[in-house]
Parts: structure tokens; C-alpha cells; sequence
């Protein structure tokens, strides 16, 4: 399916409400169990993000930080992340699965091999953390090259000539860092200083699809819903923390999160 | 093969994303922190041109740090192993007692200047941790030292200082508990608090600019090492310099001024921990801390596990300015098992009246290990970086005392 991204956001904007984007850990807490929890939650989402675990990750909080220890704990390979995406697009054909890792796990991989292996899974877009512009541009040509969208980011503490340039050179998306933070803390911003931000990118290329994640959760989605694209990731894996300590199903729970989410934002 | 550039410093060999050799180092981060890093960078470039604070840095090295530390010649151990001379660079008498309290007082004093009153540092050994601590009490700034709970545990006395000093010391207890954990966690840190807290990396490792910081101030050590050598030899005679390698930082600040000679001249010897050895066993390339580097990985590309006696030792990678001279041919790079490290200061401590840590006793058992090899006119010189009460405890278990 070509440009599905691009896609799920005219789909969201004809209902005239935000796209839901989901982050977990692929692999959290077996390969099994974060295919469940992705299928089950897929009819809510616009797209998911799917995490590549890696044992030193320096831009997350706690909540990713145990997903990833789970799912690695549990032997998780690049390969199997592979197969894992083409089972899921086997019977979710149309919606787009985003891996989001830190460079260090696509360097060992080797990037030509990588993004082809991204190619025959049916990945859609790549987020590479600590692979920032300007460092990136050969990374997102091949992406792009390969059909592939790669999602550059945008911080708080992103200069506006350097903002200008991420947005020249990025693909049909960009996620917008909430507040000066790693994933999974509160949001230290008001709403009202995110938005600023967030209007502030839309404002430089209108055509591009802005999302923001880091810190959104349940409380606090309904009051940005009137970006693109909404990204809740480390409330989901908590989600997951707390059903496996009360030794309940976290593909019930997470699907009814995700449910409830989904009602704040229509 | 990488080649390195002549009369041009070590760690300005980078291109303008900088990589060294286009192979090592880069930045490797998240959105939020480039800003911070850039800003860091200026601040930096102008403050290393600046007569006012360079003049402040040697104020601070000279009444606050002590000044020069002496160098002198081991004769009993010399006698003893029967080849090369054996001399002694004992920066460990340094107030600080290790090579850390340069970096730590750079740091301290970059902090001031930027405006910043927040400073965030990691440490293994807690030798970082300890003169940071105190560094930022002298200047007058809030300090949090990350430290992983073994750590924490094995290297109490430093913990003790840090906190004796005001420091806020922040355990961590994430994966292996050791300085990768706290390196990590303490650049986490930095991405959420990158406005108002200023990050002192431990060693030449991280994004280009914590590197060039880093070794920028350990070169002290071989500012004084020249002089030294000429008031002693009046020359630079032909010499190896043994050092131990964490991550790195105090043996590119005692090789920096000997880069451009010939390694026939002077020849650069790092000495690793045995189970934590990226550059002496062939590690591959890997991005760990925001810079590429050799790094021991499983195959998967996740960061490995190490080994070490030495806190300060037991950290998988190393810095991307190794990596560099590895490649050049120019530094070689060996390794040493807790067994040796212990041998040789059992042998050190008995002949003479130096007292290493555990760090420098693995460049000492490379000493022992190489100078009957050598001739009388061989001039070995071991950088002894580190004091040995913080292992206190462990050399009483290890060998059933610590020496007088
Ligand atoms: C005395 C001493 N030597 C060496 C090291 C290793 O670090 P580096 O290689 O950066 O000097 C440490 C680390 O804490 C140390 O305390």
C-alpha cells in the first residue's frame, strides 16, 4: 500500500478528529503477546509505532526503559521484529506500522540490509532517535529511496533555522517533542505553550503531518486534539507494567486504554 | 588505515560532523540535546581561546588543585625487574587524588560561565563523582552525581566525599548497576533538564563536544610530563608510556603532547581491563553514549556485559579518540586480568611508596610484564592516575591487607 501514512491522516482528517498513534515495545512481554496487543488495538489507531528494544536507551523513561528489558528478556531479535510486521500487515494491510529504535541497532544490522528488510516486511516509516539532522540525510535519501518514510523530530529546544531545515528536508511526517524531557514524564508545558509550538511548525510547511508525543496520556489527550496526529507510547507500556504485576491480560487492558483514549479524541 | 594530522591537537581532528577518521565519534543524540551541545560547543571554542579563563583554569590547577604533580624514578622495582628504567607520573597526588579532578574543575568552571547553576555528572569509580562534587561546592553549584549501585556499594568511600560535599548522588539500579547504567541514565538526565543543568561526562567519551572537554583538560598531565622529562633527561628520551583505559581520559591526557612523535621515539601503550576490552579484542564499531566507537556488543548490536574489579575499568566501550589512535597505528592496546592488576601492586607497594587504585595497578602489571624485556636505556613511564584508599576494602579481601 503505497503512502499508507500519508493516507491514514487524510482518512482521520475527513473525520474531521486527530490520528491515534500507539507506541509499544515489539516484543513486550513476549513476541506473541505484542502482536495481540497490536492487532487488538489497531482498529482504534491510525498508526502504530512499534519500538525496537535496545538495552542502552538513552532518550527513555522508566516505562519504555522496562518494556524493552521485558521484551529483550524474552530473546527478541531484529528478525523476529521482521516477521513479526509482516504477520501483523498480513491481516492489517492498510495500516501503517512505523519502527521507531536508536541507530546503534540499525548500524550493527548494516542500513542497506535493514531498510530492505523494512521493505519486504511492510514498514512504513522509520523514527531513529539519536539519528538527528543534519547527521541524517544520507539515512532518510534511502529511506525515501525505498518508499519509506523517516520521521524526523522536532524539540522545544529546536532553533527556527534549524526547524526550517528539518521540516526542507523531512518526509510527509514530523513528531514534535512535547516538552524538554525523555519519554514517559509528565508534560512540563501548559497546553497552551505546546500548541504554540505545534503552530509554529504547521505554520512553516501546512502540508506536512505534525504529531506530538512524548507525555500524553489519557488525562491529557483531549486537549491537544487539534494536532495531526497524537502519540501515546509510555501510558500504554505502563499499562502493560501494571497488568503483568496483577497478573492480568495486558491485551484486554491495553485494548480498553486504548479505547478510551480513542473516545477523548472524537 | 586512518592517518593522523601533524600540529594539529588531538581532539580538533574531527570533521565537521564530528567523526575522527570519518569513523569514530559523531553525535549521536536526541533532538532536544542538539541545541544544548551546539551552544556547548561555542561556549567552549571561545572560552579554550580566552587569556581571562585560561588564566582562571591554571589559577584553579595551581592553588586548588595543587599544581604539578611529581614525577620520579621507581629504583627499587627497576633494580628488582632488571630491564628498562621505571618511572613514575603520580598524578594521583594531585588533590583529588586522580586525573578526574582536572575535567571535573574544567567543567565546574565551563558550568559557571554558561550561566547554568545545575550540574549533572556520572561516575564508576566515584573518582569523577568525588571531584566533581567537590568542584561544584567551590563554585557555588547544585551537583548530581548518577552512579549505579554496585558501584555505589564497592566504591563507598567516594560516595561518602560526594555526599560529605553537598552532591546529591542518584543510585542507579538498571541493568548491570555499573557506570554504563550511570552514563545513561545521567544522560537521560540531561535530555529533560538540558535548560538549566550543565553535563560533565566522566571521560572522553559521549557526543564530539564532552570528548574535546574531557581530554582537553587531562592534557595537563602531559604539559608537565614534557618539562619533566627534559629538566630530568634534557631531551625527550626514548620512552613508552603505559596507561590504564576506562574510557580513556587520563591516557589521552598523558600521551597528547607525544602524538606527533614517532612511535619508535615514543611509544603510547593503553592497558584495559581483561573482560572489558573492547580495543585490545577486537570489538566491533558500535554507538554507545552518542558516539561511535569500539564497543563490545553481542550480535544483536546490544551493549554487552564486562567484567572488572575496577569500577572505573567495567564499562563496555571507549572513547572515539582510541578508536583513532588504534587505527593509526599510533597508541597499541593490551589488557590485564583483576589477578594481574592485584599482582602487580602487591609488588608495586612492596618496593616503593605508591599506593594505586585498581585502575592504575593494571598499567603497572604491564609495566612488570614488559620492562625486563626491554634495556637500561628504555624509559618506560606508567601514569599512576588514581589513589588506592577507595579499594582499600577490596585489596583486604582480594590479599588480606592494605599496605602502610
Ligand atoms: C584512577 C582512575 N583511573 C582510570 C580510570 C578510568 O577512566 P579513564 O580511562 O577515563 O581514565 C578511572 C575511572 O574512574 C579512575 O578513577
Amino acid at each position: 500500500m503505497k503512502n499508507s501514512i500519508n493516507n491514514a491522516f487524510k482518512v482521520a482528517k475527513k473525520e474531521n478528529r486527530t490520528a491515534l498513534i500507539s507506541y509499544t515495545v515489539c516484543g513486550d512481554n513476549t513476541k506473541d503477546k505484542s502482536l495481540q496487543i497490536l492487532n487488538s488495538i489497531s482498529k482504534d489507531l491510525d498508526i502504530a509505532e512499534w519500538g525496537i528494544p535496545h538495552n542502552c536507551p538513552t532518550a527513555d523513561g522508566k516505562d519504555i526503559q522496562n518494556s524493552s528489558y521485558r521484551a529483550l528478556q524474552n530473546g527478541i531479535r531484529l528478525n523476529d521484529i521482521f516477521n513479526l510486521v509482516k504477520r501483523f500487515k498480513r491481516t492489517k494491510q492498510s495500516k501503517p506500522i512505523i519502527l521507531m529504535g536508536y541507530y546503534q541497532m540499525i548500524f550493527n544490522y548494516g542500513e542497506k540490509k535493514f531498510i530492505r528488510k523494512c521493505k519486504v516486511s511492510g514498514v512504513d516509516g522509520l523514527i531513529v532517535v539519536d539519528l538527528s539532522f543534519p547527521d541524517n540525510k544520507n539515512f532518510a535519501k534511502l529511506c525515501k529511496k525505498n518508499s519509506i518514510c523517516f520521521v524526523q523530530l522536532i524539540a522545544p529546544t529546536t532553533t527556527m533555522k534549524r526547524m526550517k531545515e528539518i521540516i526542507k528536508s523531512s518526509h510527509e511526517m514530523i513528531y514534535m517533542i512535547s516538552t524538554i524531557s525523555t519519554t514517559g514524564s509528565k508534560l512540563k508545558y501548559s497546553i497552551k505553550r505546546i500548541i504554540k509550538n505545534y503552530n509554529i511548525i504547521k505554520k512553516i510547511k501546512p502540508s506536512k503531518n505534525v504529531v506530538i508525543g512524548f507525555g500524553i496520556t489519557e488525562k491529557t489527550i483531549s486537549n491537544l486534539r487539534s494536532a495531526d496526529g497524537l502519540v501515546v507510547g509510555s501510558a500504554i507500556c505502563r499499562e502493560i507494567t501494571r497488568s503483568l504485576k496483577h497478573r492480568q491480560n495486558p491485551v484486554t487492558n491495553v485494548s480498553k486504554l486504548v479505547r478510551k483514549l480513542k473516545n477523548k479524541i472524537i | 588505515m586512518i592517518k593522523l594530522k601533524k600540529k594539529i591537537p588531538l581532539i580538533d581532528q574531527h570533521n565537521k560532523f564530528g567523526f575522527y577518521g570519518n569513523k569514530f565519534g559523531g553525535n549521536f543524540c536526541a533532538e532536544t540535546m542538539r541545541k544544548p551541545i551546539e551552544d556547548l560547543s561555542k561556549l567552549f571554542e571561545k572560552l579554550r581561546k580566552d587569556r581571562k579563563f585560561l588564566k582562571k583554569k591554571d589559577h584553579y590547577f595551581k592553588h586548588y588543585l595543587g599544581g604539578e604533580t611529581p614525577f620520579f624514578k621507581l629504583e627499587n622495582l627497576t633494580k628488582h625487574l632488571g630491564g628498562a628504567q621505571i618511572w613514575c607520573k603520580d598524578v594521583s597526588a594531585i588533590n583529588g587524588d586522580a586525573h578526574k579532578a582536572y575535567h571535573a574543575t574544567v567543567n565546574a568552571l565551563i558550568c559557571k560561565e554558561s550561566g547554568k547553576r545545575y550540574i549533572a555528572g556520572d561516575t564508576g569509580a566515584g573518582m569523577f563523582g568525588k571531584n566533581l562534587a567537590m568542584a561544584a561546592k567551590k563554585m557555588n553549584l547544585k551537583c548530581k552525581i548518577f552512579m549505579g549501585t554496585k558501584d555505589i556499594s564497592r566504591q563507598a568511600p567516594n560516595v561518602k566525599f560526594m555526599r560529605d560535599a553537598g552532591a546529591e548522588v542518584v543510585p542507579v539500579d538498571s541493568g548491570s548497576k555499573t557506570l554504563v547504567d550511570a552514563v545513561s541514565e545521567c544522560m537521560r538526565h540531561y535530555v529533560s533538564n538540558c535548560d538549566n543543568t550543565h553535563l560533565a561526562v566522566g571521560s572522553a567519551i559521549g557526543c564530539n563536544i564532552f570528548l574535546k572537554i574531557c581530554a582537553w583538560s587531562t592534557s595537563q598531565i602531559s604539559r608537565e610530563l614534557k618539562k619533566q622529562l627534559i629538566k630530568e633527561f634534557g631531551e625527550i628520551p626514548k620512552l613508552k608510556l603505559i596507561n590504564v583505559i576506562g574510557g580513556g581520559s587520563s591516557a589521552l591526557g598523558f600521551w597528547n603532547e607525544f602524538i606527533d612523535f614517532d612511535k619508535k621515539h615514543v611509544e603510547l601503550i593503553g592497558v584495559e581491563a581483561k573482560y572489558a576490552a573492547p580495543l585490545s579484542t577486537n570489538a566491533r564499531v558500535a554507538i554507545l553514549h552518542g558516539a561511535a566507537q569500539y564497543c563490545l556488543t553481542d550480535k544483536e548490536g546490544q551493549i554487552a556485559e564486562t567484567h572488572s574489579l575496577s569500577a572505573g575499568l567495567d564499562y563496555p566501550g571507549s572513547s572515539p579518540l582510541h578508536g583513532l589512535l588504534k587505527d593509526s597505528g599510533r597508541a597499541r592496546y593490551t589488557n590485564a586480568s583483576d589477578k594481574e592488576a592485584l599482582a602487580a601492586f602487591k609488588l608495586i607497594t612492596k618496593l616503593e611508596d605508591i599506593r594505586p587504585s585498581l585502575e592504575p595497578a593494571h598499567a603497572w602489571s604491564e609495566c612488570i610484564r614488559l620492562a625486563p624485556k626491554l634495556k637500561k636505556s628504555d624509559v618506560l613511564v606508567v601514569n599512576n592516575c588514581g589513589k588506592g584508599y577507595k579499594d582499600k576494602k577490596i585489596y583486604i579481601e582480594q590479599l588480606g591487607y592494605y599496605p602502610k
